[in-house]
């Protein structure tokens, strides 16, 4: 018989210093030609700044390849942000080879994290096409400036981000 | 047939204070099942990029941490048992005294110079990890009165697939704020609840030296396997 699944608990507010590593938001050099600049804020549902949430981004380029940036070379297809008292967090990645990147979100409170899409373009895809105009706009990236994109996640309430099923 | 009851916690268990204004209310939405979908790969890290003392939280410091040393060990399994090979595990802890080294924690218990109570290892080809430690102390926080989080480490695990991303926290056998912890009684499933508790093992304890306790994490199925 196949062993039963972990269930999963909450991140809890003491992750500092375990998770988060230096860089890990700046998954490609400044001067990458293909760096792109993700910003934006976790809000909770009376639309305050989540302050203790931590954000990971994985866009599949790079084969499989993760890093923690310990060697200070190359790219790295995953990172990781803790979001500010602001609850603001910011990503420089390379532009995904598909159209969206992965985003999980964890917090104190939140006992699993929360799965959702960065599209950084809106255009016909299999999940925009089912969800009603507002909903999917949840999903889609703002443009802020040249190579730049504003992306905030609302955990509940009015603009509720979509979040996906694992 | 009544379905099995869900492994994970609701994301709203209003005891648990903090997820009244942070669980998301609507239902999460289910996207089409794409095999080059980019939540089905996963980063996969490189032993150069974690170092071998990172897996022994007691020998980090000049001095040794104050407490009651700890192996943890368990092996890393997908939805099938099979090994999760060469995966990052990373975990995060109290010191003995129930007192984090982090900021925002404002416990009035003794900082352990000594302790930074964070780790991080890979598997190895049987999924197998290794971590020596010190046991965590409980500790309060204000969720309620007079709450007392059980002693526990959190566990941070990749799989192979985005989606199997796993945060979770042991607990150890018999401690008696089990009932209380609104974290712990989050997951509706008691066997599931008790999959959370390490296993005390003669095996892994090491004579003269520390006590051991297995805990396996065993982690979800992708969309393409179920």
């Amino acid at each position: 018989m196949p062993p039963s699944q972990t269930p999963s608990q909450t991140v809890g507010p003491f992750f500092g210093r375990a998770l988060p590593y230096d860089g890990g938001h700046e998954l490609v050099g400044e001067d990458d030609p293909a760096a792109v600049q993700i910003t934006g804020r976790v809000l909770d549902g009376a639309g305050e700044p989540v302050p203790d949430a931590l954000l990971e981004i994985w866009t599949g380029v790079n084969g499989t390849r993760g890093t923690l940036r310990r060697t200070g070379t190359g790219a790295s297809g995953f990172g990781r942000c803790a979001t500010a008292p602001d609850g603001s967090y910011r990503f420089r990645t390379a532009r995904p080879s598909g159209p969206y990147l992965a985003l999980l979100v964890f917090a104190r409170g939140l006992l699993r994290p929360v799965l959702t899409r960065v599209y950084l373009a809106d255009g016909p895809d299999p999940l925009l096409d089912t969800l009603e105009p507002a909903r999917r706009a949840t999903l889609v990236a703002r443009p802020d400036g040249p190579d730049a994109y504003r992306f905030d996640v609302r955990l509940q309430g009015e603009g509720e981000t979509v979040f996906l099923a694992p | 047939m009544t379905p099995p009851p869900d492994v994970h916690p609701p994301y709203l268990s209003p005891a648990y204070g903090s997820t009244v204004l942070r669980a998301p209310s609507l239902p999460p939405v289910t996207a089409k099942q794409d095999p080059e979908a980019v939540e089905l790969t996963s980063p996969v890290f490189g032993h150069h990029e974690v170092d071998p003392l990172e897996a022994d939280l007691t020998r980090r410091h000049d001095g040794e941490p104050i407490g009651e040393r700890i192996v943890v060990t368990g092996r890393v399994l997908d939805s099938g048992g099979r090994p999760v090979r060469g995966t990052l595990v990373e975990l995060w802890q109290a010191n003995a005294a129930g007192r984090y080294h982090h900021d925002v924690d404002r416990h009035p218990a003794p900082l352990d110079p000594n302790f930074s109570g964070a780790g991080r290892c890979l598997t190895d080809d049987d999924g197998r990890y290794r971590f020596t430690t010190i046991k965590p102390g409980a500790y309060p926080w204000r969720n309620h009165q007079n709450a007392w989080r059980p002693a526990h480490i959190h566990f941070s695990v990749f799989g192979t697939a985005f989606t199997q991303r796993l945060v979770t926290q042991m607990y150890f056998p018999g401690d008696p704020l089990f009932p209380f912890d609104p974290i712990f009684q989050s997951v509706p499933d008691p066997a599931a609840r008790e999959r959370l508790v390490a296993r005390f093992d003669l095996d892994v304890t090491e004579p003269e030296w520390a006590l051991g306790y297995q805990f396996d994490v065993v982690l979800g199925s992708t969309p393409l396997e179920s």
